[in-house]
């Protein structure tokens, strides 16, 4: 998602339009439901009914063509299959909703207070600490628990502003052009200028260490995606016919943006933030580990590995809230993929890396 | 503007590939100027008003002082002639003084450099072998086992916490297993090799030191590797894609129409466009190494740019970390400025553009 302004875009050079001979049936089949005609009753209607005695029966062999038949139809089926119901989609959902579960009813899971200090300190992990206590005997479990309740709606609300900023700033640059588009792309290319975490951690030490701060600062840092991909979109949009006929109609710059392009923006941009969810928690947590993002005593994944790094023979401070990050961001990522196969089948049919 | 066409004619007349390097060169250089704005900007914004801060209480009462005392910095001028300053400060390699070794920054950053360029390259080095023989393996392999395998391993890749990761390495492979001879570049008490590039492993071999040699790579696998995993699961996921679209297009049907040896095919029919568009991606991966050296290096006690960063970022050393960020922006640029031109040398499409 990160590149640097007027760098060669790989996918730009590559993506001429698709060649339908070019295209890998077998891709093909996977992609477009098969329509109700040419499903799969039709397809073994013909053996079948070559196998009632019309034909020599040494010619066709029913079974064998019934075999095939069949395994045909499995293969649509698999095909056919929502994304939704694919293993890693499934487990995404898994993870996540268990996350969300621990988020909303916390208090009622967790069997400590998080920032009570009411137990010994530094325990390894044990049956009345699960997860061990810290290093002024706070029970981890708990805190990894209410840890959810800060990272989940802050990564959530995160990607939800900075998707939107982004996307109002790329359409004011794709649609109105002029020194607007300058203004706002050349500010994006300077984001993309910086290795993300490098910026977000000057404009938090800029501003302050905080957890706002460091929202603010991965806003900044992943805005610009957005805005590249919107008026990209937009640039070539711009120019449908479909567009200009409601020009010419007399609807208004506002109308046509939100009736004649949004339909066609909305797709590619879920997918940028579905697949961006796992990066802001990653920031987030890593601005948090160097300092820079909730201060103690809250409790947040990413500063309490950086307290299991101070205590670094105590194991247990650092592995389990890390561990919460892992399954936040991967699950995340699980779903942002389908999320992606749903809605662009085009990058899909590239490849569903 | 007539007398512009000379110009413009000699322009058009240059080779592609020098125009091509000159315009990139432009843009290059414009770029960095953004960056010493932003890091002006962002220097700007700190709350708390500096006069204070370096004054004192007292001496900050006392109108006639802080007057004297902004005059003598700068401070009463005009914000664009500040920007001026600063950036003449800049040219002459002054960077501030670091509040946390009262040094310039320019000296640390000349002294942490080099630790930082040897990890972030041979991090990239396993990661594009890593990274791109498992993209390509996966993409041969497609929607079999070994590629749902890969897929699994690459969205775990870029959804691991770095800064947990190594913390996890570190007590895995130094505590408990004792592979990993812990933390720093070379053993306490062992003189660091004649400086010649500045990289540990290198000049050791220049200079036939092999025990430091083996010293060195010992301390520099670990981190290399925890570094380099994010960027592993990026270039498995990117490879396999573009490996993937290659695969489809009628030249490789002909290729093996044409009956040309499998082995061919692959080599020479689809890698070769194929991996191309990585060197591109390869760039972009480099910045986001020179992040995570952020992460990485504090947990390693790496003494290069990441540690002195987090450091600065604990201690809020602010000239520290806008110096730290700066230079890793402008290797950034400078880095994909060298990417695009391997690009446009390797592909000559580009050149067009």
């Amino acid at each position: 998602m990160s590149g640097n302004p007027e760098s060669v875009n790989p996918k730009s050079v590559s993506s001429e339009p698709v060649n339908p001979k070019s295209v890998n049936p077998e891709v093909v089949r996977s992609q477009t439901p098969a329509p109700p005609a040419a499903g799969p009753g039709i397809r073994d209607a013909g053996p079948r009914g070559a196998a009632t005695g019309t034909v020599g029966p040494g010619t066709v062999r029913p079974r064998a063509a019934a075999r095939t038949a069949r395994r045909l139809d499995r293969e649509d089926a698999s095909a056919m299959r929502s994304p939704w119901l694919r293993p890693l989609s499934v487990v995404g959902l898994a993870i996540l909703a268990l996350f969300l579960f621990l988020a909303v009813a916390a208090p009622l899971v967790a069997p400590y207070d998080p920032i009570a200090q009411d137990s010994m300190k530094l325990l390894p992990p044990s049956a009345e600490h699960w997860f061990g206590t810290d290093q002024i005997g706070r029970d981890v479990f708990s805190r990894v628990i209410y840890g959810a309740r800060l990272s989940l709606p802050v990564a959530l609300l995160l990607v939800a502003v900075a998707c939107a900023v982004g996307t109002l700033l790329g359409a004011i640059a794709g649609y109105f052009g002029g020194w607007a588009e300058g203004l706002i792309m050349r500010s994006a290319d300077l984001v993309f200028a910086f290795p993300g975490i490098i910026l977000a951690m000057a404009v938090v030490a800029a501003l302050g260490p905080d957890l706002v701060n460091a929202v603010l600062a991965v806003v900044i840092v992943s805005w610009p995606a957005y805005s590249r991909v919107v008026r990209g979109m937009i640039l070539s949009m711009r120019e449908e016919n479909y567009v200009h006929a409601s020009r010419l109609l007399g609807a208004s710059s506002l109308r046509t943006l939100w009736v004649d392009v949004r339909p066609g923006v909305v797709g590619p941009i879920v997918v940028l933030a579905a697949l961006d969810v796992g990066n802001a928690v990653l920031t987030l947590s890593g601005l948090s580990f160097l300092g820079l993002g909730a201060r103690p005593p809250v409790a947040e994944w990413g500063s309490m590995v950086a307290s299991g790094a101070q205590y670094f023979d105590k194991w247990w401070l650092g592995v389990f809230p890390g561990l919460a990050i892992l399954l936040v961001v991967l699950a995340a990522n699980f779903l942002g993929d389908t999320v992606r196969d749903v809605l662009d089948p085009r990058s899909a049919r590239r490849g569903r890396a | 503007m007539t007398f512009l066409a000379p110009v413009a004619r000699r322009w058009y007349a240059l080779p592609g590939l020098l125009r091509f390097t000159l315009r990139r060169l432009a843009a290059g250089l414009l770029l960095v100027l953004g960056i010493t704005l932003v890091s002006f900007v962002l220097t700007q914004l700190v709350p708390g008003d500096p006069v204070t801060a370096n004054l004192g209480e007292r001496a900050a009462a006392d109108p006639a002082v802080v007057e004297a005392w902004r005059r003598q910095n700068g401070l009463d001028l005009p914000l664009p002639q500040q920007y001026l300053n600063y950036l003449g400060n800049l040219l002459q390699g002054d960077l501030g003084t670091s509040q946390q070794s009262h040094r310039p920054v320019t000296q640390d950053l000349g002294q942490f450099m080099s630790a930082t360029f040897e990890l972030a390259l041979a991090a990239i080095a396993v990661a594009l072998v890593l990274g791109v023989g498992l993209g390509v393996m996966a993409a041969m392999r497609r929607d079999r086992l070994a590629d749902q395998i890969i897929r699994v391993v690459s969205l775990t890749g870029v959804s691991v916490p770095t800064f947990w990761l190594s913390l996890v390495a570190m007590y895995v492979f130094y505590a408990q297993l004792g592979i990993s001879p812990g933390s720093g570049r070379l053993n306490p008490g062992t003189t660091p090799p004649p400086d010649v590039t500045g990289l540990y492993t290198v000049d050791a071999v220049l200079s036939g030191q092999w025990t430091v040699l083996g010293e060195a790579a010992a301390h520099l696998w670990l981190p290399a590797l925890v570094l380099a995993i994010f960027t592993i699961g990026s270039l498995t996921r990117f490879t396999r894609a573009s490996v993937l679209e290659v695969v489809g297009n009628d030249y490789v049907r002909a290729g093996r129409a044409k009956g040309l040896a499998p082995s061919y095919v692959t080599f020479g029919y689809i890698l070769r466009p194929a991996l191309v568009s990585v060197i591109t991606v390869a760039g972009l991966a480099f910045g986001n190494l020179l992040g995570g050296a952020v992460l990485v290096e504090a947990v390693f006690s790496w003494p290069g740019l990441g540690a002195y960063a987090y450091r600065g970022a604990l201690t809020l050393d602010l000239p520290a970390i806008m110096g730290v960020s700066l230079v890793v922006a402008v290797v950034y640029v400078v880095v994909n400025f060298v990417v695009d031109l391997l690009y446009a040398v390797v592909d000559p499409r580009i050149r067009l553009g």
